[in-house]
């Protein structure tokens, strides 16, 4: 019952990995953009929500519908402004721009904040749960967070295959010059993406601050644990990364139970273990290209 | 006899890779409702010419006016928007979208005109039933349709096409010329790139034939020998 447990809970701690990871797929899928400083952005996220919700008195996920939105903008600006300089060049300068920006955010946030953990306080939401027979129980909390992120990635599937926007991502995926031709400003399109890349990093970061103690030096970690998802899952595919956030999450949960100090290296072992047996993933998007 | 006022003319125009010069001086011009074919052997800078009139290739703004307009270096979004479509070199079709997606893309050009999905399934009815597939699971003939009727989905005025026979064999070839002039009855220009200098002789007004960057002959089919072309085309 213990292992059953251990499942369940990593199987909801996926939720949240697989939010971590889909702006980053989105971001690589639509521009081949790998942001190293993904990570640092949902703490940022976290830390806006710190700002609101303490300054006008909102609840952290009343503070989220401005969070979002906000960093949708925030996005859009930095892929014009910024990222828009290196995408499709040289990939050196695409990771050392996001690197160097992720020094910055560290820096910057404990500069402003300090090296203190802060949380989002919601009362009793974090602790509040539901009793299952045989001794377990789910937490509210967490169940709220798998929902939110297949939420997100049903509405991202449905973009993707409904909307103009989404027949503009792949269009520009498949063939950015070609996309020109056609009259769509791929400086334009790569905006929206980046801004709902990270749209995605404010709803993960809204959750991580609420769900758990944070602090500006743990992006990094939360990078790798979205690309875990990510490449786990395979590349292209929205599903197969919530899939692979899950197994993240559940090979997380089991070490931790047999040795609290196993946790982490248990999700990477799990990670390594999928890129030696299956390095395309388990559920690559298999284009004909 | 060239009407006075070009659709589109071209005045020394140049283009480069690096430190490759490709074109050398192109002049240039098409007048609506014309069908102009541009000939040459690999590498005479017919598909770099191409380029840099959709504003792929780097162009000083007078070196292309397009209706009384300098285009020259104009982002290619742009110039699409202004009415001139590309059907490029190897269809290039978007794999990831089905038949009807790539056209209604082409449409996101958002110009008035003839041109709309009916009107493209009525010219070419095959992609109507096919609408549904992936674009590149198609033929080669059937792919090449999709990136001529993606291109008139944005109505253009001038309809860029390079080598369209490329890698089709020749009764499909001739099914595709078939529909020019129904494409040319909507009233637009079409710019031809062939290396199959018969068919290029067939169906154009005019011809150009390139050499190493530039315009080594042009005139009417009827009033260009064998002779010239070869000289011209061969630079011997």
């Amino acid at each position: 019952m213990q292992w059953l447990d251990a499942i369940l809970q990593g199987i909801l701690l996926g939720g949240l990995y697989s939010l971590f990871a889909t702006g980053l797929s989105l971001a690589f899928g639509v521009m081949r953009f790998a942001n190293i400083a993904h990570g640092d952005l949902i703490v940022l996220a976290a830390y806006l929500g710190l700002v609101v919700t303490s300054s006008l008195g909102l609840h952290p996920l009343t503070a989220a519908l401005l969070i979002v939105p906000l960093m949708g903008v925030l996005g859009y600006v930095a892929q014009r402004g910024l990222f828009d300089r290196v995408v499709g060049g040289d990939v050196v300068s695409m990771l050392l721009l996001t690197f160097g920006l992720s020094v910055v955010l560290q820096n910057g946030l404990q500069g402003l904040f300090s090296a203190d953990g802060r949380r989002l306080q919601t009362g009793d939401l974090v602790t509040a749960s539901v009793p299952l027979p045989g001794d377990m129980a789910i937490g509210v909390f967490p169940l709220l967070v798998l929902a939110l992120a297949v939420g997100a990635i049903v509405l991202l599937e449905w973009v993707f295959a409904r909307t103009s926007t989404g027949r503009a991502f792949r269009a520009t995926s498949d063939d950015r010059e070609v996309a020109q031709l056609m009259g769509l400003d791929i400086r334009h399109v790569y905006g929206i993406a980046m801004a709902v890349s990270f749209a995605l990093c404010g709803l993960a970061g809204i959750l991580l601050g609420i769900g758990t103690t944070f602090d500006p030096s743990m992006g990094p970690t939360r990078l790798l644990f979205a690309f875990e998802s990510v490449i786990i899952g395979g590349l292209g595919s929205l599903w197969g990364t919530l899939a692979g956030g899950m197994i993240l999450g559940v090979a997380q949960t089991i070490g931790f139970r047999i040795s609290p100090g196993w946790g982490l290296l248990a999700g990477h072992l799990a990670f390594l273990v999928v890129l030696a047996v299956r390095p395309q993933g388990l559920f690559p998007r298999t284009r004909d290209r | 006899m060239t009407p006075a006022a070009p659709m589109l003319a071209t005045r020394a125009l140049t283009a480069h890779y690096g430190d490759f010069q490709a074109l050398w001086g192109i002049d240039f011009e098409i007048a609506a409702g014309e069908v102009v074919a541009i000939i040459g052997a690999n590498g005479a800078g017919k598909s770099t010419f191409l380029r840099a009139l959709t504003g792929l290739n780097r162009a000083a703004p007078e070196m292309v006016r397009f209706e009384d307009a300098p285009i020259g270096g104009a982002a290619p979004h742009r110039v699409v928007r202004m009415g001139i479509a590309m059907v490029p070199e190897g269809r290039r079709l978007f794999p990831s979208l089905s038949v009807e997606e790539n056209l209604l893309l082409g449409g996101e050009v958002g110009r008035d005109g003839p041109w709309n999905l009916e009107a493209v399934y009525a010219l070419f009815p095959v992609l109507r039933e096919r609408r549904r597939q992936p674009a590149t699971t198609l033929s080669g003939g059937q792919q090449q349709i999709v990136a001529i009727g993606r291109a008139l989905m944005g109505n253009p005025r001038l309809l860029l096409c390079d080598e369209l026979s490329l890698g089709l064999a020749p009764v499909v070839v001739q099914e595709i010329y078939a529909t020019m002039p129904r494409i040319l009855s909507s009233g637009c220009a079409v710019v031809i790139v062939e290396q199959d200098i018969g068919q290029a002789l067939r169906v154009a007004d005019r011809v150009y034939c390139f050499q190493e960057g530039r315009v080594s002959l042009s005139g009417r089919p009827g009033d260009l020998t064998r002779e010239h072309v070869k000289q011209a085309y061969f630079g011997i």
